[in-house]
């Protein structure tokens, strides 16, 4: 027990210590003030401002990307595939849908894809793009501006018409081709893109009725695009000659050119569908590139045993397939999956190609259906299969994705998008060639045909090399 | 006058120059031509599908020469073209009534 006096020492030493800290601290850096909540608000800021540059700069580069397989990707590819007199033809059809399309998507296409509808199309509120500016638009993109989602979505809407060109080469009129092809991006593209993809759709994988796993489009592009293209070709019918005479591809080597873009390009295609420059889009990326590279082999293999000799023409077909079956795949699965993926869209669109179509005599010219319709499907149903939360967990977090992660009933939901697809694809194409058909016509006349799309349809010729 | 055709494989046609300049031949034609005789053509693929080509390139050489040159261009032709198996070629000899020299008016033996 100490006297008052002890205790009254005591209250110097416990003041002074303090004291001595308080006049330490005074007497150092500034740094040691407290920070203030303006501070860490502006330091929040400029972090988001950082990922919103870095997403914004890998989404324009990816929106490129994605314009780059239209043209000159599927333009070489596809015109180098035809016979001489229809390249121009062939290249001018892809090249009339970048800028139709353009067009079309900034006044209608957008909105009814993308706009607040109902779960079957979007509305009109962005007719003419209005309100689309340069802030983000939180249902989509969070990190960048509305406008770059815009045009990178953009980019899809033109390559899927342009990829059902395929089927109808050589023998469609110019005119009606245009007015086909416009009608159908805004008729069955747009819904489609808006079911899978838009705020409320029937097939979207957060709230819709079938939520249903398409990362960057194998039923919104490639089975649409491919079943449509089955339908037009069986319309029209096939080419003169056809299957008689042969009409082996004039240029293997713009072919060869056009399949490398188109396989670069795809890098925009699946990894920009992250929508950031995120993990998720380096998964996409790998898969993408894993996945055609084993479609390629697979191809290939099938064809050597097969028909005795690895083709160039296999080769590309092959790693176009494998593409294509990943696109739907490509942020969902892991990288050995990819390759999995790859290499039975390889093996499987390869007999598509060459043993279904000849028995069943369809003139399917450039395999717009065997590439991008068969493997848009068998990639959207593998997709289900392979589709794990470990790479993305888009139903919530631990919550199972796909068959793997033991979600089997993923596979039904796949398959209600595969048939949405199937089906508007069938109808919507069905109407319109009946509609332009009867109005415009569509096929070239016999004598056209022979004389070739470049003359007839342009009046141009694609090589003159004597000149 | 002898006007000399020679269809042949493209591969011979360096061979066939150079042995034809040596015979003393100054002037020639060369033009690609594609065609086949008994030799059948080859094989193609195309989507699975086995297809006959039978238009095979080959070149084929023109020239017109006085009378007393032609067997020593035949033999310099086949010395240098032939390989022995099926598609070396043929050698057209046909009458020339008249070879004009564009220059000058030359005409006959003169002008070749």
């Amino acid at each position: 027990m100490m006297c008052t006096r002890s205790k009254l020492l005591f209250l110097p030493v416990f003041l002074g210590f303090p004291a001595l800290a308080l006049g330490l601290t005074a007497a150092a850096p500034a740094a040691q003030a407290p920070v203030t909540q303006a501070q860490i608000s502006a330091l929040q800021q400029a972090v988001q401002n950082a990922q919103s540059a870095g997403d914004n700069a890998w989404m324009l580069v990816s929106a490129a990307l994605v314009l780059l397989m239209t043209g000159p990707g599927l333009a070489l590819f596809y015109g180098g595939l035809v016979r001489k007199k229809n390249i121009l033809g062939t290249m001018m059809q892809s090249f009339a849908m970048m800028g139709l399309v353009t067009v079309l998507w900034a006044v209608a296409g957008y909105s009814l894809a993308f706009g607040h509808g109902n779960p079957f199309v979007g509305g009109f509120e962005h007719l003419f793009l209005h309100g689309v500016g340069l802030t983000p638009n939180t249902d989509y993109a969070p990190t960048i501006p509305e406008q770059t989602y815009m045009i990178y979505q953009l980019m899809f809407a033109i390559i899927t018409p342009a990829l059902i060109t395929g089927a109808f080469a050589e023998r469609m009129k110019f005119s009606a081709m245009a007015v086909l092809l416009s009608l159908w991006s805004l008729l069955v593209y747009c819904p489609m893109a808006h079911m899978v993809w838009g705020v409320g759709g029937l097939l979207n994988a957060t709230g819709g009725r079938f939520p249903s796993l398409d990362f960057a489009g194998g039923t919104v592009v490639h089975v649409t695009s491919g079943v449509s293209a089955l339908v037009t070709c069986i319309y029209l019918g096939k080419r003169i000659g056809y299957p008689q005479t042969a009409m082996p591809p004039h240029s293997m080597v713009l072919s060869f050119i056009g399949a490398c873009l188109l396989w670069v390009g795809w890098f925009g295609f699946n990894a920009g569908s992250a929508l950031a420059s995120s993990p998720l889009a380096t998964s996409a990326f790998v898969n993408t590139h894993f996945a055609a590279a084993a479609a390629a082999i697979g191809w290939v293999v099938a064809e050597w045993i097969h028909n005795g000799k690895p083709t160039a023409l296999g080769a590309i077909s092959g790693c176009v397939a494998g593409l294509v079956a990943i696109t739907p795949a490509s942020g969902f699965v892991q990288p050995f999956a990819a390759l999995l993926i790859g290499l039975i869209a390889g093996v499987v669109c390869s007999f598509m190609v060459f043993a279904v179509k000849s028995r069943l005599g369809y003139d399917d010219s450039l395999d717009a259906f065997g590439v991008h319709g068969a493997g848009g499907t068998i990639g959207a149903l593998l997709t289900g299969f392979f589709a794990t939360r470990a790479i993305n967990a888009i139903f919530g977090k631990d919550v199972p994705t796909g068959a793997i992660d033991g979600h089997w009933t993923q596979l039904l939901n796949q398959s209600a998008g595969i048939a949405v697809a199937w089906g508007i694809s069938i109808v919507g194409t069905l109407v319109l060639l009946f509609v332009v058909d009867k109005i415009i016509g569509l096929r070239v006349s016999p004598e056209q045909e022979s004389a070739g799309l470049d003359l007839s349809q342009h009046g141009e010729e694609g090589y003159d090399l004597n000149s | 006058m002898l006007k000399i055709e020679a269809v042949l494989q493209p591969s011979k046609l360096d061979a066939v120059k150079d042995a034809l300049l040596e015979a003393g031949i100054e002037g020639m034609t060369i033009l690609e031509a594609r065609g086949h005789g008994r030799q059948k053509g080859h094989t193609e693929f195309y989507r699975g599908r086995e297809y006959t080509v039978d238009l095979l390139p080959k070149v084929k050489i023109e020239m017109v020469i006085p009378d007393d040159m032609r067997e020593k261009v035949e033999q310099a032709i086949m010395g240098s073209a032939r390989t022995g198996r099926i598609g070396d070629g043929k050698i057209f000899v046909s009458r020339v009534e008249e070879a004009i020299r564009i220059r000058n008016d030359e005409r006959g033996e003169t002008a070749l």
